[in-house]
């Protein structure tokens, strides 16, 4: 007990140091069950359809077989949902950075009469559930002869009242001087924001845009409403019908939820610090 | 490093202020794009779903008010008040994760060199598609041959069909939503711990306290505002839970779906599938004022128990 206490400190200090085995024993049973149900999945993908439903099941698949992905892939326009879910990310995240970068700054630099009161109804609509949006969204979109396209899945995620709240906060916590520096040499108020202060904001920036691709990816409930024809389908629909048509063929369902997963997965390999500091700076807006 | 080059700019800036200021006309053009956009995809739409929630909307043809009948037939609606309790059970259960996300938090941050690892496990979860971890679950969930039955077999208990019966589904449900949440809830936490003074830490144990006494009384006080924010945060996602539902019931299990659905589910039922918008919109406005009452309540508590250092 003694020892643990006095080597507490040491073990607490970042990137090394003594660390006392308990932590680790906790975290690595902890981790285990957070992976096992991808473990499952992996392992699931390579069995065959009855060695998958069998009693008690097997662990490691009997033989590797390919047949889940050869399945899926030959029943499930795979890629064209693909690039339906990756093109409505991109416009959604450029259309929001920009937009609410935008008007960020003017809310964060730029005195106008009634900012309070506008910034202060962006606030309101930031505490509505979406929910209370969609019949809205849904007629307007039905209106424009859009249910069924591309763009429908990105328009309303153009414009974000948190995306704006966080890129105010990003301006109005950066020192004027730049700015000022910038207007004497005769730089004009875009100028200003293009060259000098949207730069600056690039951590912010970029913890947006993890964000608004986080939630564009992984949102089900409006791609099901403006998709009724299944047209244009991203992965979280394509792969819910995937559920009813293939009900039972396990192996199948599993490979395609992996495949359809994966992307997202390494891009957040490959971009953890945004997505840690993204996450941390905002909490996941649900 | 920086002021020896600015110093100079600040000092003409301030005295040219006046001049090279931006105009309210350039205000107006940075903010048109958002205030058109919020104003059209979300203002108006709220209006109308709040003035629809006192309308009869058929498919087709003109709606016709009907003054709060929406509300008197929800409230009296058997399938309105199952929804409600099990959103409201859905939503206890995935607060019992806001804990378990405390004490691995404080685990991850102790963790030294194995932290970056456990922190992208412990998130991978957060960027799976939803509906592939709904797929999943199910799959482990299955009462015949499920992997949680399998292993529940091998202590010699019985296991259930989980999603199936209707008696355990929301349960089912929760443990995948705290499993799903985690992540994130140790992210936002992870933060907040690395605000905490280390030196509290050295002071503590010179006094001769033990790793869970310092955990109780300097950690967790000082954490209180992350655990707060944790807390507000998973209240409000618990109360839109749909994804599993739509995923892990639809289609397969049509008695355990009627028990079973949540408040969203039953928005997007009534307003899509039946199309019946004048009671989706009321239901749409319930969940609101669900989601504001639990807030406030929220807010009024955290006087008691969270600590503003």
């Amino acid at each position: 007990m003694a020892e643990s206490v006095r080597s507490a400190p040491r073990g607490r200090r970042r990137g090394g140091g003594p660390v006392t085995w308990p932590v680790h024993a906790v975290l690595v049973v902890a981790a285990l069950v957070m992976v096992t149900p991808f473990a499952w999945q992996i392992l699931t993908m390579f069995k065959t359809t009855p060695e998958a439903s069998r009693v008690p099941p097997t662990v490691l698949p009997e033989e590797f077989s390919g047949h889940a992905f050869a399945t899926f892939f030959g029943t499930v326009p795979f890629w064209s949902m693909f690039a339906v879910s990756a093109g409505a990310l991109v416009l959604r995240v450029a259309g929001q950075l920009a937009v609410a970068s935008l008007a960020g700054y003017a809310f964060a630099r730029i005195p106008f009469p009634g900012r309070e009161a506008v910034f202060g109804l962006f606030i309101a609509m930031l505490m509505v559930p979406s929910q209370l949006f969609l019949i809205g969204q849904y007629e307007i979109v039905r209106g424009l002869g859009m249910l069924d396209t591309l763009p429908a899945l990105a328009i309303p995620g153009l414009f974000s009242a948190f995306g704006t709240f966080l890129m105010r906060q990003a301006f109005r916590t950066m020192p004027k001087d730049y700015e000022e520096a910038a207007r004497l040499d005769g730089a004009g108020t875009f100028q200003v924001f293009w060259h000098v202060m949207l730069p600056m904001a690039r951590p912010t920036l970029a913890a947006l845009a993890v964000l608004t691709g986080l939630y564009s990816w992984n949102d089900l409930l409006w791609p099901l409403i403006v998709s009724p024809s299944g047209e244009n389908r991203p992965l979280p629909v394509g792969l819910a019908g995937l559920q009813g048509q293939f009900g039972t063929d396990y192996p199948t369902l599993m490979a395609g939820a992996f495949v359809c997963s994966i992307p997202l997965v390494v891009v957040f390999l490959v971009l953890q610090r945004q997505f840690f500091a993204g996450i941390a700076s905002s909490g996941l807006k649900g | 490093m920086t002021s020896t080059t600015t110093t100079p700019a600040r000092r003409l800036g301030r005295r040219r202020a006046g001049v090279s200021e931006p105009g309210a006309g350039w205000a107006l053009v940075f903010i048109a794009p958002a205030v058109i956009g919020l104003a059209a995809l979300y203002l108006w739409p709220f209006l109308s779903t709040f003035v629809k929630s006192f309308q009869d909307v058929p498919a087709f043809g003109p709606a016709t008010f009907v003054g709060a009948g929406n509300y008197t037939a929800l409230l009296g609606d058997e399938e309105f008040w199952k929804a409600f309790g099990n959103s409201a059970l859905y939503t206890a259960i995935i607060l019992l994760g806001v804990p378990l996300a405390v004490v691995l938090a404080a685990l991850v941050e102790q963790a030294g060199r194995g932290r970056a690892v456990y922190r992208v496990l412990f998130f991978l979860p957060v960027v799976t598609l939803p509906v592939a971890v709904g797929m999943v679950w199910r799959f482990i969930y299955n009462g015949d041959f499920g992997l949680l039955n399998t292993v529940l077999a091998w202590f010699g208990v019985h296991g259930q069909f989980w999603v199936a019966d209707a008696r355990f589904t929301i349960y089912a449900f929760g443990v995948v939503g705290i499993w799903m949440s985690l992540g994130i809830n140790m992210i936002i936490l992870g933060a907040g711990l690395q605000a905490v003074p280390k030196d509290l830490y050295e002071a503590a144990s010179l006094d001769g306290a033990g790793r869970v006494r310092q955990f109780f009384h300097i950690t967790v006080p000082l954490l209180t505002p992350s655990i707060f924010f944790v807390t507000i945060l998973s209240v409000i996602g618990a109360l839109q839970m749909f994804d599993l539902i739509f995923v892990m019931l639809r289609g397969v299990n049509n008695t355990a779906l009627a028990d079973s659905k949540t408040i969203v589910y039953l928005f997007y039922e009534k307003a899509f599938v039946q199309f019946d918008q004048g009671y989706g919109a009321a239901v749409a406005i319930v969940l609101l004022i669900v989601i504001m009452i639990a807030t406030a309540v929220q807010f009024r508590l955290q006087r008691r128990w969270v600590f503003y250092g």
